[in-house]
């Protein structure tokens, strides 16, 4: 294996990490419930009455974030580098995903893992060993 | 109250992918990318969360209503079937492809990239099938 070290960022890593872990103990311990992102995304297109808000409002914070980053310092911009029919499949592919796995990489990755959810461990091994897989086979194997 | 701690939630979770770097796909890819110039920064920002998730987790478990007075809703699930196992590999194939998963694009989608709209359009296409096939399951 060969480590990146020009753009490992620990520091950062750790530190963005906590902020996350802190967003999600909040919500569990303040709202009672799971920040998985995806689970709170899609539960708006399954709207039950007095349920919208909440929602809503979470998924308003995170496309907020960067504005609210922007008043501090400058926002790192994203690289994608993926093209348009990609982001389509990969969207689609990542939405049913999701739903039917009960998860994402919060709610499963960091919110089942934290509660030691053997059902959250299992989907998190598959989902991070599809993505290996995937980059491996499309850099290594078709060098895209 | 419960709607305003929610959004707060939800701006912190986006600082934090920012901060963390994830809200950038190049990043995510670096990760997934064993074989080349391995980015080990995603296994920090788990190990960080999932230190801080943690502490809150343990707390809320010994709870029947959270600080606001709201009903703990914690999944009870413990079964591990198909769904899970296929909806994984499903969602991580997509991953792989763009290196977005849904907390990054929708924080993208915040920095105007006209990219994660895209993704994040096809993304809730994806979740908006998922109800239709569920509805006709039932």
């Amino acid at each position: 294996m060969n480590i990146a070290w020009n753009s490992f960022t620990p520091l950062s890593a750790l530190f963005g990490g906590l902020l996350i872990g802190l967003a999600a103990a909040l919500f569990v311990l303040l709202n009672g419930r799971i920040a998985g992102i995806s689970g709170v995304l899609g539960g708006l297109l399954r709207p039950k009455p007095g349920d919208i808000g909440w929602r809503a409002a979470f998924v308003l914070g995170l496309v907020v974030a960067p504005l609210v980053y922007g008043l501090f310092a400058a926002v790192p911009l994203p690289q994608i580098a993926a093209d348009i029919p990609s982001l389509v499949i990969a969207g689609l592919m990542v939405g049913v995903g999701t739903r039917y796995g009960s998860g994402c990489t919060s709610g499963h990755g960091v919110c089942g893992i934290s509660r030691l959810s053997p059902r959250s461990l299992v989907a998190t091994g598959v989902f991070m060993s599809a993505g290996f897989i995937t980059v491996f086979v499309l850099r290594h194997l078709f060098a895209i | 109250m419960n709607i305003l701690f929610s959004g707060l939630a939800g701006l912190i979770f986006g600082l934090g992918l920012i901060v963390s770097g994830m809200a950038d796909p190049a990043k995510v890819l670096g990760f997934l990318d064993l074989a080349g110039a391995w980015d080990p920064s995603l296994a920090l920002v788990m190990a960080g969360a999932i230190a801080v998730g943690s502490i809150g987790f343990i707390i809320a478990s010994k709870r029947k209503h959270s600080w606001l007075g709201l009903v703990m809703q914690l999944p009870s699930a413990r079964h591990i079937d198909r769904r899970l196992l296929l909806g994984g590999a499903l969602f991580g194939i997509g991953w792989g492809l763009a290196g977005f998963c849904p907390g990054p694009a929708l924080v993208a989608l915040g920095m105007g990239e006209l990219k994660a709209l895209i993704f994040v359009a096809a993304m809730l296409v994806g979740m908006g099938l998922f109800e239709v096939l569920e509805r006709r399951r039932s």
